[in-house]
């Protein structure tokens, strides 16, 4: 029986939702053992870091302003929620039917990406108490990168907030409030991608005003367009990533009919991300040609591009291919795995690694950094596999709720 | 230039430094918006770090020890508490000192990425910085070519701090206490138009003496402070690789694509929508089901 629409009419909503708050499945799996005291001890950093400063949790210095609280959780983390953007144009405006069993799974964990690692640039900002200044429109800096980015995460997750609503009224059990907001659909996809597009660039963007001091192997003005395309193959290795494992983790959840379709559905995912890895390794190489930078290859920033492009991007590229041709789901698996660690790679590289390539100082992120780091990814696990054990994320509908 | 205005200009200049520390002020106008500067010509610099200590005493931070500190030793760069330095550096011609802060560049980096315009190029000249709005997101930190803004990670109340060219005492019609300060008459203030055609004056008058390049005329599309010196600025550790291409210019073009993705994006994908859809799959109808 459903529980959803069963509780409804004795219970109210918010009963309900009590009720659900309580921890399903088992307690003391490896990941909560691991994850509970990293979460805790985050907390306690991020406390101390509102207590006594940036400085005394991170290693940030006046060289180095952004750390991986930003090379890492915004801009991989942005990068990785890509295949939101990418699944819901494929699904509702190239109407790809094949594809709409991940549209829910994948826009959720694009949501909660953006809320927490776009919501970790919050623990970031030194004056946060500012934070309204860029929004209620006192001092809008208009030309600025930032200022546009910021905007378009904040009404972005708005988007993806409401692309994912009727996922919510189903749960509770709003049959009304669920055909209103199924409505609201195709315009907040459109408006999403729309927004997509532009704060995947944007992203880049922001380091066109660093041209001075990020290396010149990375420095491009086409940084905005490297990273619209990467972001477009960074979601689709993470949707096959994150697929692949749900496929394990959540195996009840999901109807066992679907087990196969399911790795046609990764190939036809693997043939997108390859095509855009095609476009992007083409235009790596234009620009590469085009700079002349041959001296810098013999170099060891040379020997950290050729891993960057050649080991993590044309590699992959290439197991993607043979992978949907010859029909080998593992293959796929290792590229999907060594795509998103290229996708790191190459962002941090840009914002910390190649970045003040001239001068002596180097930074390195603080045990800190990297715990609160950790908590942003881990705490968005646990809100994601709250939401699928609980919501018809993974399932067709309510109905068969865990018994 | 024409050869009076040159000869003109050749005696203001062997004159100004002596007369005074002022460039002939010019009223600001609208027709004349041209802003506030100060030259610095390091052939005169003696680095004795009386601007250091006018800087700090004007400013409130703390006053350097210039007599024991032995700060010369090592290349220093600005910081939370100290706005401007002095610096030393062993060139082809022998030891020769440049004082360093913001360049208070005509359209800056750090204004440009500002995105609560905190940061902001007054019309005078000065760029300064409102604590009222700043969020903290050191992107002009990130963008400043000259790594100029620094940040107090140490504070819960953190700050950015740099040079604001004393716009306090601009408006109230002084000049900069480091230009005041200054014994050697190194530092010269002005309107940045008259201040170049002092410096090219000195550069042509004295063309043994200069080097032909006039750091901050062209510098990110040019900057308020300007420098001349007697050896290449590489060796005052200037960087000359920065271009002349001023900051908004990197981002303009995206800029300008933002409102037409936004006015093309939607019909376009609306339409692509109903061109996919033709043979009907009802389960990706999104809004129309
Ligand atoms: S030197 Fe840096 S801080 Fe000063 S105005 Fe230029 S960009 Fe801004
Ligand atoms: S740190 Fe402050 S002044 Fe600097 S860009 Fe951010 S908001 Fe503007």
């Amino acid at each position: 029986m459903s529980t959803a629409n069963s509780v409804a009419p004795r219970q109210s909503v918010w009963q309900f939702i009590l009720s659900e708050l309580k921890p399903k499945g088992p307690i003391f799996t490896p990941f909560n053992i691991i994850s509970v005291p990293t979460i805790l001890a985050g907390l306690v950093i991020v406390v101390w870091r509102f207590a006594f400063g940036l400085g005394s949790v991170t290693n940030l210095t006046q060289d180095y302003p952004w750390g991986i609280w930003i090379g890492f959780d915004v801009m991989t983390g942005v990068a990785f929620a890509g295949g939101a953007y990418i699944i819901t144009f494929t699904v509702y405006i190239m109407r790809a039917g094949k594809y709409k069993s991940l549209v829910r799974a994948t826009v959720l964990n694009g949501f909660l990406s953006y809320l927490f690692y776009a919501g970790a640039l919050f623990l970031d900002l030194g004056r946060p108490w500012h934070i309204i200044n860029p929004i209620i429109g006192n001092s809008f800096g208009y030309n600025s990168i930032l200022f546009l980015v910021s905007w378009h995460f904040m009404l972005y997750m708005m988007a993806e907030a409401l692309e994912f609503s009727p996922v919510v009224a189903e749960w509770l059990g709003l049959e009304r409030a669920k055909k209103i907001l199924h409505k609201l659909t195709l315009g907040t996809v459109i408006f999403g991608v729309v927004l997509s597009t532009l704060h995947q660039s944007g992203l880049g963007a922001l380091y066109l005003f660093c041209k001075p001091k990020l290396h010149p192997l990375w420095y491009t003005e086409f940084l905005p367009v490297l990273f619209l395309v990467s972001s477009v193959f960074a979601g689709l290795s993470m949707i096959i990533f994150e697929g692949t494992l749900s496929h394990r983790v959540f195996k009840t959840q999901i109807d066992p009919k679907k087990h196969h379709t399911f790795d046609d559905i990764v190939f036809g995912l693997s043939k997108g991300a390859a095509v855009a890895m095609y476009v992007y390794l083409f235009i790596k190489f234009v620009i590469f040609i085009h700079g002349q930078h041959w001296h810098f290859i013999t170099t060891g920033w040379g020997w950290l591009y050729i891993l960057e492009v050649g080991g993590l991007v044309l590699l992959p590229c290439a197991l993607y291919t043979h992978g949907y041709r010859q029909r080998r789901i593992g293959m796929v698996r290792l590229a999907a795995i060594l795509t998103l660690l290229g996708i790191m790679f190459n962002r941090l590289n840009i914002s910390v690694i190649a970045f003040n390539w001239q001068l002596p100082t180097r930074y390195y992120p603080s045990i800190g950094e990297i715990v609160v780091t950790l908590m942003v990814i881990f705490t968005e696990i646990w809100v994601f596999r709250w939401v699928v054990y609980r919501m018809p994320v993974l399932r067709e509908t309510t109905e068969g709720n865990r018994k | 230039m024409d050869r009076r205005k040159f000869l003109a200009l050749a005696g203001a200049a062997t004159a100004a430094p002596l007369v005074s520390k002022t460039a002939q002020a010019t009223e600001i106008t609208e027709d004349n918006p041209e802003f506030f500067g100060v030259l610095v010509d390091t052939t005169r610099c003696i680095g004795c770090r009386q601007c250091e200590v006018a800087c700090a005493e004007a400013n409130d931070l703390p006053v350097p020890d210039i007599k024991n500190d032995n700060a010369l030793d090592a290349e220093r760069t600005t910081a939370t508490d100290q706005w401007t330095v002095v610096n030393r550096y062993e060139t082809d011609e022998g030891e020769i000192f440049a004082k360093k802060q913001c360049m208070h560049c005509g359209q800056p980096a750090c204004a440009a990425a500002c995105l609560t315009n905190a940061m902001e190029k007054t019309e005078t000249g000065p760029v300064t910085w409102d604590g009222g709005k700043c969020m903290g997101c050191r992107y002009c930190m990130l963008s400043c070519p000259f790594n100029i803004p620094k940040f107090e990670y140490e504070s819960i109340n953190p700050k950015i701090q740099k040079c604001i060219m004393c716009s306090e005492r601009l408006e109230e019609g002084g000049m900069p206490a480091c230009v005041e300060a200054c014994p050697a008459d190194a530092l010269m203030f002005g309107k940045k138009q008259e201040l170049m055609q002092i410096a090219r004056v000195r550069i042509y008058s004295h063309p043994d003496t200069y080097v032909r390049h006039i750091y901050g005329e062209h510098e990110v599309g040019g900057t308020s402070w300007l420098y001349l010196s007697s050896v290449p600025f590489e060796q005052l550790g200037f960087r000359t690789d920065l271009g002349t291409l001023t900051y908004p210019d990197y981002t303009r073009e995206f800029l300008y694509a933002v409102p037409l993705v936004f006015l093309l994006g939607p019909p376009l994908l609306y339409g692509l929508h109903h061109l996919a859809g033709r043979d009907g799959d009802e389960n990706t109808e999104g809004g129309h089901s």
